[in-house]
């Protein structure tokens, strides 16, 4: 195997009792890298790690730990090179955070599994690595779930591994204790050379803590390769089955299905002042238009998902009577217009003129969409 | 380590009375012999003739055979508890003790009929067999069973059955085999010879002495099957081994002593809380010696609370191994309803 890797996958086929699921899956990872598998639940992500883990046999191909073979090693070795944090719950009884990090330690202890006081300094040290020394008194059953994922993540570091799979890690988690968990793993792979191979569910944590992601779907890898790569326009869509323009690559949120029909409203917006009441008015099931938007405008990604038509120019330009008498037809279209507070100055100076034309011709001006029906 | 300090204190405890409780077995009885006097012939060996050979053959067979089963029980029960991942686990309640008292009647009606009485050895494994026949079909339950709920029923299903063939085969067993068989199948610790005691000792101590080597897998599979097998644990020859061990233990005590119910539940859980942890090195040795002052006591109750009729030693076990087992679940239900 290639040079300076501590993780390769090699033409590698899962799945189970013979029934392949995911074929050809290649990929390579150097210390210090973080890998994140993304795509929709029941896809295979959790039969790849598994897997790479050893925990399921490998239907064909070869995973490389480092320049051995996976399956060439005892099962004791892979452990202190390889160790993984799981989904799902567990919840040992009578054990304490720090029974359950030092359950890590299991293939350095001797026959009956005493620690010795250099496996003690270990497990101290994973566990304020993950800032959870001060809990590791409590018991395990009675930490929050925040606390729980971390301790988890000590047992895992305690195995001292060169190479750390873990399962959706921030399932169950709130956005804070999500942040947070991913910045100890960014941390912790930066510092210790650690390569990291995760699945996660939510698109924007991949962004932002992955060196390299690998998109699940159907039989084989969608895509792979850098975030910038793999999130490039469309791409997102395709792996969720999402509308078109519903994610932003830049962002990666996915907006929920926009309202149908013909649009009721149209939405003066931009600056960032749109983002709420085209969301409102999608919640409300009100169709809309907007305009007139820069494309670098903070509205713009959610317009597009959201709106039936945007108008919109390019970012530093100028607005053009294009454009112009296009938002006219559409205030006019729709009947309505939602003056949403942006902020008129000389680059849409223009807006004045669509309120005042507005105005004149009778068509309702609204602040919010409440003051619709 | 404070922690250290309360399972060595724990055991000493446990050891402590346990060795009392031999003392007030070998006094108390029909023919009561003063303490002093128990504790010199229990030592030396020497004094009054019939009260040693009352104390001798009789009462400290017995109380040292409670002792032995009572923790025989206690592990086999930590053991199917670590196996299913579930307190309630036990070989009572799993059927496995019914099962080996299937084997144990049939052979005892159909071999020493027709051959010859049979020895502790053939005794042991005819109940081994019978063991390991409702292991396999509590494991092909649980294979399709999800929950402790089911388990249980399953288990508690499979112990009517192999009770109902039990009591079948010893109706129409000749009338001098069923006083013998009669009090057997209900449990009880009389009538222990030496060679009983030996016999109980070998395999009880062999299959102690195992579990205890087996102390770190069993510890890591705490975190659940798959934690264990990533960090290295063998888990089918491990479970293979806690089925087989839990079996032999099981198989010990009811060819023996008959069925014996909720000693396997009681004792690790009363035990786990007072060491306050679940660490398999502590709380082997502590639930066979939990195991063994339950049942050393029980029997002490069983044999002297209506004297001289004596109860069945389930009878005993059961008034105080049942509500222990109502307990666990109410704790379960509560623990699972704050988180």
């Amino acid at each position: 195997m290639a040079e300076g890797f501590a993780f390769s996958a090699d033409n590698l086929t899962v799945g189970y009792d013979g029934r392949p699921l995911i074929r050809r899956i290649g990929f390579q990872l150097r210390p210090g890298e973080i890998l994140a598998l993304i795509g929709p639940n029941g896809g295979g992500k959790t039969t790849i790690l598994r897997t790479i883990a050893g925990q399921l046999a490998a239907q064909a191909g070869t995973v490389w730990i480092g320049k051995d073979e996976q399956s060439g090693l005892r099962a004791r070795e892979l452990a202190k090179r390889l160790s993984v944090m799981l989904t799902g719950r567990i919840q040992p009884e009578l054990m304490t955070c720090y029974d359950v990090a030092a359950a890590g330690r299991y293939p350095y202890t001797g026959r009956l599994g005493v620690l010795g006081s250099e496996d003690h300094a270990v497990v101290r040290r994973c566990l304020s690595q993950v800032h959870a020394l001060e809990i590791a008194d409590r018991d395990f059953a009675r930490v929050s779930d925040g606390q729980r994922q971390r301790v988890l993540l000590a047992r895992a570091l305690c195995q001292e591994p060169e190479i750390l799979v873990l399962d959706e890690p921030t399932s169950y988690l709130d956005v804070h204790h999500r942040t947070e968990l991913l910045s100890i793993l960014r941390r912790m792979s930066r510092e210790q050379g650690l390569a990291v191979i995760l699945s996660l569910h939510e698109i924007d944590l991949a962004q932002k803590v992955a060196d390299r992601v690998l998109c699940v779907k159907g039989e084989t890898i969608a895509s792979s390769g850098t975030p910038e790569e793999v999130f490039a326009a469309g791409n997102i869509e395709a792996l969720f089955d999402l509308r078109s323009g519903s994610c932003d690559a830049r962002c990666g949120s996915a907006e929920l299905e926009p309202p149908e029909g013909k649009p009721r409203v149209f939405v003066l917006g931009g600056a960032g002042y749109g983002t709420v009441h085209y969301r409102r008015l999608q919640r409300q099931g009100i169709p809309f238009d907007t305009g007139i938007l820069f494309d670098n405008d903070v509205d713009y990604p959610v317009a597009r998902a959201l709106a039936g038509q945007v108008i919109a120019e390019a970012a530093f330009g100028v607005i053009s009577s294009f454009s112009i008498d296009a938002a006219v037809n559409a205030v006019r279209t729709c009947g309505t217009l939602l003056y949403t507070g942006v902020p008129i100055r000389a680059q849409n100076a223009c807006f004045e003129d669509l309120m005042r034309m507005a105005e004149r011709e009778g068509i309702r001006i609204v602040r919010d969409a409440d003051e619709l029906d | 380590m404070k922690r250290r300090g309360r399972v060595l204190g724990v055991c000493a405890a446990l050891t402590l009375v346990l060795a009392l409780l031999l003392l007030l077995s070998a006094g108390v009885g029909s023919v009561r012999i003063p303490p002093g006097d128990a504790a010199w012939i229990l030592l030396t060996g020497q004094g009054e003739a019939t009260q040693v050979s009352i104390i001798m053959s009789i009462r400290l067979p017995r109380a040292l055979m409670a002792a032995l089963l009572g923790g025989a029980l206690a592990l086999s029960g930590f053991l199917l508890q670590t196996f299913f991942a579930n307190p309630i686990a036990g070989p009572f309640v799993l059927g496995v003790s019914s099962g080996a008292k299937l084997t144990v009647a049939l052979a005892l009606i159909v071999l020493a009929q027709r051959m010859h009485a049979l020895s502790s050895w053939e005794l042991v494994l005819a109940a081994f067999a019978g063991a390991m026949l409702s292991m396999g079909f509590v494991l092909l339950a649980a294979r399709q069973l999800r929950g402790m709920a089911s388990l249980l029923v399953a288990g508690v299903m499979i112990g009517y059955i192999c009770s109902a063939i039990t009591d079948f085969a010893v109706t129409f067993a000749q009338d001098a085999q069923i006083v013998n068989l009669h009090g057997w199948s209900q449990g009880s610790f009389s009538g222990m010879s030496w060679e009983n005691v030996r016999a109980a000792a070998w395999m009880v101590g062999l299959s102690s002495l195992l579990c205890l080597l087996l102390a770190k897998p069993i510890g890591a599979l705490q975190l659940g099957e798959a934690y264990a097998q990533s960090v290295g644990v063998p888990i089918r020859a491990l479970r293979a081994a806690l089925v087989v061990l839990s079996s032999v233990l099981s198989a010990c005590v009811t060819a023996f002593a008959g069925p014996v119910s909720f000693v396997g539940i009681a004792a690790p859980f009363l035990v786990k809380r007072l060491l306050g942890t679940a660490k398999p090195l502590a709380v082997i040795p502590a639930s066979f010696l939990g195991g063994a002052v339950f049942c050393v006591g029980c029997d002490l109750i069983a044999r002297t609370a209506f004297a001289p009729t004596e109860l069945s030693i389930s009878t005993v076990t059961s008034a105080f191994g049942a509500p222990v087992v109502i307990a666990l679940m109410l704790l379960r239900q509560r623990g699972r309803a704050d988180g």
